[in-house]
């Protein structure tokens, strides 16, 4: 169990915006400035997904961008999780009929945690992350499972 | 080889770990602080390596799979041997005598190499922009850092840091030669955060522009290692500034006349309180006021400005003492 602490205390997060109207990114970013400070959890943004436990995942896909998020998915080393924030992510939100888009986010990488909102508050996309902890935990247990 | 000597090369990089990630711990928590942010827990740091260890460890398909995964153990070595150079406070350095401030100089550059190797070795453009950007920022560096040791060497007639550290070097100077060693001082600070690849010059490591540089295609366990050997190397790097400009002890400051464990004790963490004063000003400070420089913005002010200074008092040094 005490191996599973530092999951719970550091987790680096990946932001790849596919299509965003920068609405989500910037609600994104405003989690770490001094009014939510989200580094206090151990919560950082890191610059290349090798680095990352959670995806964060925003905007509707556009179909050219399919294949390059999934694999930016497929680059995170394991144990990892998805955070799709925004209605657009998660349903397609205006777009949903839209020519151009290759559907909502869970149709093209498996989502775990999902925050609707346009955009969604800072507190939302925290709460999101927490949960994406017990997803990384539960995927870790069972990796140390197959071990065994 | 003593029984003695082997248990410092054990403890003392043991220790070194150990001191590295809580100044990285502190270093974060004041930097959030001067934002007006809370900032993560002091042990935030190790944190932070015991879940990279728990990762799984990803080796890009075209990547040069053993330089790949060499370099990271390379970088974590050379800066633990590092640590085995440096007195601390009134201890000896444990391979006192088996080199000194040339092995010192060349460590630090051996570290920035092995990252600059494994980025090429990682067959990703970005890390092979951010290793030539690193190659760049050294050659820059360089330069300023072997002026600050050729004017110790001239003072003291000697390249031991041990010989440097018993005698303050402001007390064996005249007033011009100490207008040199403050220049020296400053030039050194000033290559501090590009040697540690902090900003302003972590440029070769920029995460907004180039998915952090020579780092992008590390995970996992490789990870954790380039992580420690860069708490360690800050730790380090602050230490020798101590050793080199202000290695007065608190017994002598202070007039005390203390013996056996209070001694060391006492001096142990009075060094370490010097350290965090270094650090702090030299890192902290710094990366929370200002911005990344543009990779020709930061050649130019080590090859021209930082030059300058240190070779100015290069000068004054040669001239006064």
């Amino acid at each position: 169990m005490g191996k599973l602490d530092n999951f719970k205390r550091s987790l680096w997060v990946f932001h790849a915006s596919g299509g965003s109207c920068n609405a989500c990114d910037i609600e994104i970013v405003a989690a770490l400035t001094p009014r939510y400070d989200v580094e206090r959890f151990g919560i950082k943004l890191v610059g290349s997904p090798r680095h990352a436990d959670v995806l964060l995942v925003t905007g509707a896909i556009p179909r050219d961008f399919a294949d390059k998020l999934r694999r930016v998915y497929e680059q995170m080393p394991e144990p990892k999780a998805v955070v799709v924030v925004g209605n657009c992510g998660t349903s397609g939100g205006v777009f949903y009929d839209s020519y151009n888009i290759a559907g909502p986010i869970d149709e093209i990488i498996p989502v775990d945690v999902y925050v609707p909102g346009c955009p969604p508050r800072p507190e939302a996309i925290i709460d999101a992350v927490v949960k994406a902890w017990l997803k990384v935990e539960k995927l870790e247990k069972k990796l140390e499972g197959k071990e065994e | 080889m003593t029984p003695e000597t082997i248990f410092y090369s054990v403890a003392f990089p043991l220790l070194g770990v150990f001191l590295g990630l809580v100044y990285k711990g502190i270093d974060r928590r004041i930097s959030a602080r001067l934002t007006s942010r809370i900032g993560p827990p002091i042990r935030q740091p190790f944190w932070d390596v015991g879940k990279l260890l728990l990762k799984e460890t990803i080796v890009p398909k075209n990547a040069i799979a053993w330089l790949f995964n060499a370099m990271p153990i390379l970088a974590f070595a050379s800066s633990l041997t590092l640590l085995l150079y440096i007195p601390f406070g009134v201890l000896k350095a444990p391979l006192e005598g088996y080199g000194d401030l040339v092995v010192i100089l060349y460590l630090l550059t051996l570290q920035s190499l092995a990252m600059a190797i494994g980025g090429f070795a990682s067959g990703s453009p970005f890390s092979s922009v951010g290793a030539q950007r690193e190659m760049v920022l050294m050659m820059s560096y360089e330069m300023p850092l072997a002026t600050v040791i050729v004017g110790f060497a001239l003072i003291y007639r000697s390249f031991s840091l041990t010989t440097i550290a018993s005698t303050p070097v402001w007390s064996i100077v005249s007033p011009l030669a100490a207008f040199g060693v403050l220049l020296l001082f400053v030039a050194l600070l000033t290559v501090t955060p590009a040697e540690l690849a902090k900003l302003p010059f972590d440029i070769a490591e920029a995460e907004t522009e180039i998915a952090e540089g020579m780092l992008a295609e590390y995970s996992g366990r490789n990870l954790a290692l380039f992580y420690l050997s860069d708490a360690v190397r800050g730790f380090a790097m602050a230490a020798i500034e101590v050793v080199l400009f202000f290695p007065f002890t608190l017994s002598s400051i202070l007039g005390l006349s203390l013996t056996g464990f209070a001694l060391y004790a006492v001096e142990a963490l009075w060094f370490l309180l010097k350290v965090l004063i270094i650090y702090l000003l030299a890192v902290t400070l710094v990366r929370t006021s200002f911005g990344r420089f543009k990779i020709d913005q930061a050649s130019r002010i080590f090859w021209v400005h930082v030059n300058l200074v240190a070779l100015l008092g290069l000068a004054l040094i040669w001239v006064g003492v």
